[in-house]
This record gives C-alpha cells, structure tokens and sequence, in this order.
C-alpha cells in the first residue's frame, strides 16, 4: 500500500504513514463490526442448544441486536463509584480494549496480508497478551469494591498460569516451523504431513499441543467452563462489577475481540492459516481470506459449544488442571519435540 | 526523522515515568508508572534493532514480574502516616545513601570522559553474523560459546526456585484436600440412591 500512495507525489515517510493508518482501519473496523455479529452469533447457538431461539427481534432473524444493545449501553449514564479510584477506574477498560486490538496487527489473514511482517509476531502476541491482564486488575482494585477485587485475583492468577503452558506449547511450534514470523509458521505447514494436509494439527506430535493450546485459550480468555471471573454466584459479575454503560461496552467488545483473536491463532499456528485445508492446486483458486475466516468462524463454533455444553470448574480444578497437568505435559512435549527434530535432522 | 521523533517520545516517557514511579504517593500508581517505564524501554529497544530482547522485556518483566509486584502492594495495607513518621529518623541514611549514589555517577562519568575500559582484544567471535536475526544471533552464541555460563544460569534459578518453595512450605492438617481421582473415579450408581419411602415415613441413609 506504501507504494500506491506514493504513485500519488508522497514522500515515503508520510506514503508509509498514511498507509499504516489504513491498514489500521481495515483491521479495526471489520474486526469491531464482526465482534458485534460473533456476540449475536455466540447467543444464536447458545440458545439453539439450550433449545430456546435466542435473539429475534430486532431486525431479520435479530441481526441486528448487538448493535441494538450497542445503542442502549453508549446512552446510559457512565456512573464511577464515589470510592473508587477515578483514573485508574477509567484507564482500566481502555487498556483491555487497546490490548485487544493490538495483537491483530501480526495474524496474518492472506499471504501478504498482514499489518507488521515482523519477525518476532509469535513472541509480540505473546507480550500483548500479557498485557491484557493490566485491565482486569486495575478495574478490580480500582473499583474499591470487594467482588470485583476477588473477580481480578482470580482472572490474573488464571491468566498468568495459562501463558506459561501456552508458551510452552508455542515452542513447539515454533521448533517445527523454525521462525517467530507468524507467515513463516503459515508456510511451514504447508503439506505438512504427508505433503498433502496443510497444517499442524495432523502431526501426531503436535495434535496433543494443539489440544491442550484450545483449552489453554479458553482459559486465558476466561470463557466458559473457565469463566470463573465472573462466576454469578459468587461474585456478582466478576471485576466489571462496578462498570456501566461505555466503560463496561469495552470490557465487553474487548472480551469477545480476545476470544476471535485466540480462534485466529488456532487457526494460524495449528490449522494453516490463510492456506486450505489440503495441498491440491485446484483449492489455491479460493482466496486465502476465506479459508481464514471459515477457521477462524469454526473455532468460534467450537468455544460456543463448548460453553453451552460443559459446566464451569471449581477453582482448585482450573490451578490444577494448568499447574500439574499442563504445565509438564506441554514441558515433556518441548523435550520430545526437541528430541525427534534433532534426530530427524530437522535442523541441519 | 521519524526514528528521532519516536526516541526521544520513548526516551521522555521513560525517564518521566520513572520519576513518577518515586514520586508517587499511592504505590500501585507507582507500580503503574514503572510498568510504563518498562513499556517505553522496549521501546528503545525496538529503536536500537533489538527487537527480541524487547519482547522479553515486555513478557518478563511487564508480563510476570510488574504483576507480582502488583500483587504484593495491592494486599499491603499501607499507612501512609506511619510512613512518614519515620522520615526524620532515617534521614541520615538516606542522605548517605544519594550521597554515596551522587559520587558514583560523578566517578563514572569522570571515567567515561578519561576513556574506554580495556577488557580485551575483539576479535569479531562474539559479533552478530550478517543477514541473521536477533533470536538467531542470539541462540548461536547463546548455545555454543555461553553454552556453560547459560546453563548455570538456569541452574541457579531452579535453586532459587527450590528455595522458595522449601521456605514458604509448611504442612497444614486443618485444612481438607481434594483427593481429584477418587473425585473421578466417582459413578453416579455409587453416588446416588433412588427410593420410594412409605407415606408418612423418613428415609433412612
């Protein structure tokens, strides 16, 4: 893009500039447009398998309910307790929404579409990721408020215990591909096994990661079975308790862009990305956007399902299940990955 | 022009939040701040090319450490009077402490300015090879010439981290554990009983 602008008599500083801020646009915009239909859609399925129709009456089929409730929560009045700490309570769902739009600018959606080819994407996905638990615990401790407070220990202790087994599970593939650039993972796994299937999940010893990296997501973007942050009965609404109207629309929004980016980044680094699904000319013809999105689309099936159908974990189940299940297993893959690459040859 | 621009952005906010970080009166606004300045370091980093050491930064440090330390000060019931209650008692001590600090950095800069330490001959060993990137660079040297003092590294974090844990540990008897696989092992036949009590009659269990 930084060419075409400067066919038009730029200089390449501002060509590269005015370029960024379209792609920034172009990734922003769609991405906040289709978290408003995922949220409609994630209600659709939940209440088809709940046996209920779910939202059906604003517009056809209630297409249009996100944006609905959209309008209600931008006209309600943005209460801040009087107890709470004002700039914190107001930087606090800044930070979560930012954080999540920030870590779009590596997944790749086409072979060269992507925002920064760096080559540490893998790693920069990681870093903003961690960020995003900043949002939670200043919300909590700013709200000064008991529940929310519980709510943000909770979601941080949870997310901080995931990162660390889904980074194990990252070295795995970040072995088998030899790069961090999330394009070079792409292309790596193409004709992966058997120099047909396109991806990494079919590799016996990558699939297990790739289970254990779907559920590591699921908690680390605390939704159900592990949405113990804002487990109702004990603690109201988690840590975005004392929010409302806008402030609680970002925790909202931010949440669900979390979730699309875990389902990308499925996609990306166990499925094939942008590539189809087998290495047969004939299927090259469909752009590489489609196959994204349909895999993207598939795992945001996938989390639905599994949070209409699975009830939530006791605490002490979900530090288990990440500690001392989790943690070794992905530790041991890292050993055995390790091991079959360099016996193979796989790096000479 | 854009990469003086965005040092000296990087650099001011560092140096600004850093100064904030002391000055602050609430602690986790000062936890806030230096979680910033530590933002702004990678920053610089990323500025200098060293875009890896720049993600670690960011994970370790912004990811892991600043949260324990935000844990920490969030559970601390802090009074602030009791704080500075103490600042006439102690400050002799910390005037000897920035005194000692000020005549550090004086030193230093006057080494600075006499010359360059002679540590030895290089060789061009420990330079980047062309054409790599930093995590390969860096993986190189770390594994083959580093290989001893790396691994050591990570020895003497493991005794850190053996220590920790023999430290904080003790042996709690009040307390009931969950045994998970006798929890799974559970069936709902072994679980649950059906039965039709009599009219007027409890149920015995």
């Amino acid at each position: 893009m930084t060419s075409f602008f400067q066919s038009l008599g730029m200089s390449y500083e501002w060509a590269w500039g005015l370029s960024t801020i379209c792609g920034i646009l172009l990734i922003a915009l769609p991405l906040m447009l289709s978290v408003a239909m995922i949220i409609y859609a994630d209600r659709k399925i939940w209440a088809a398998m709940a046996l209920r129709r779910g939202p059906n009456v604003v517009g056809p089929f209630g297409l249009l309910q996100s944006f609905a409730d959209g309008l209600k929560v931008f006209l309600q009045e943005t209460i801040v307790p009087s107890a709470a700490n004002k700039g914190i309570f107001l930087i606090a769902p800044v930070v979560t929404f930012t954080v999540a739009l920030m870590a779009w600018a590596v997944i790749p959606f086409n072979s060269n579409g992507v925002l920064a080819n760096i080559n540490v994407g893998l790693l920069y996905v990681l870093a903003i990721s961690s960020l995003g638990v900043y949002g939670t615990i200043m919300a909590g401790w700013a709200s000064n408020s008991k529940y929310p407070f519980f709510s943000a220990m909770r979601a941080s202790a949870q997310m901080i215990s995931y990162e660390v087994s889904i980074g194990f599970i990252l070295i795995c593939v970040v072995l088998w591909s030899g790069t961090f650039n999330l394009n070079g993972i792409v292309m790596a796994q193409k004709g992966h096994v058997f120099g047909i299937i396109n991806g990494f999940v079919a590799n016996p010893l990558l699939f297990p990661m790739w289970v254990m990296f779907l559920i590591s997501g699921m908690a680390e973007t605390g939704r159900a079975p592990f949405d113990l942050t804002e487990a109702e009965s004990e603690l109201v609404a988690g840590y975005q308790t004392e929010y409302s109207s806008m402030a609680f629309a970002a925790y909202w929004l931010g949440e669900y862009a979390n979730v699309l980016l875990m389902c990308a980044l499925n996609a990306t680094l166990f499925w094939g990305g942008w590539l189809p699904p087998l290495d047969i000319p004939f299927l090259y013809i469909v752009p590489g956007f489609v196959w994204f999105l349909l895999k993207v689309l598939f795992f945001f099936f996938v989390f639905s399902w599994v949070k209409a159908t699975v009830p939530r974990y006791r605490y002490d189940q979900l530090m288990r299940l990440g500690w001392k299940i989790f943690l070794p297993t992905s530790l041991l893959f890292v050993v055995i990955v390790s091991g079959y690459l360099m016996a193979t040859g796989h790096f000479a | 022009m854009i990469h003086v621009i965005a040092f000296y952005l990087f650099a001011v906010l560092t140096v600004a939040s850093g100064a904030i970080t002391i000055l602050a009166r609430n602690p986790v606004h000062s936890v806030l701040w230096l979680i910033l300045a530590f933002f702004n370091a990678a920053g610089l980093m990323v500025l200098v090319g060293a875009e890896f050491i720049a993600m670690l930064l960011v994970i370790v440090y912004v990811g892991a450490v600043a949260v324990l330390f935000l844990f920490v000060v969030m559970m601390l019931d802090i009074d602030f009077a009791e704080l500075r209650a103490g600042f006439v008692r102690y400050f002799p001590f910390g005037a000897l402490v920035a005194l000692v600090l000020l005549a550090e950095i004086v030193l230093g800069i006057g080494a600075y300015r006499a010359g360059a330490l002679h540590l030895g001959t290089p060789d061009g060993t420990a330079a980047t090879p062309v054409g790599a990137s930093n995590i390969e660079a860096i993986g190189a040297l770390l594994y083959s010439r580093y290989l001893f003092l790396f691994e050591s590294a990570g020895i003497v974090l493991l005794v850190a981290m053996i220590g920790a844990i023999v430290l904080t540990h003790r042996q709690r008897s009040d307390t009931r554990g969950q045994n998970v696989r006798k929890q799974n092992m559970r069936r709902p036949d072994e679980a649950t009983v059906n039965v039709r009590p009599e009219v007027g009659k409890g149920v015995q269990l």
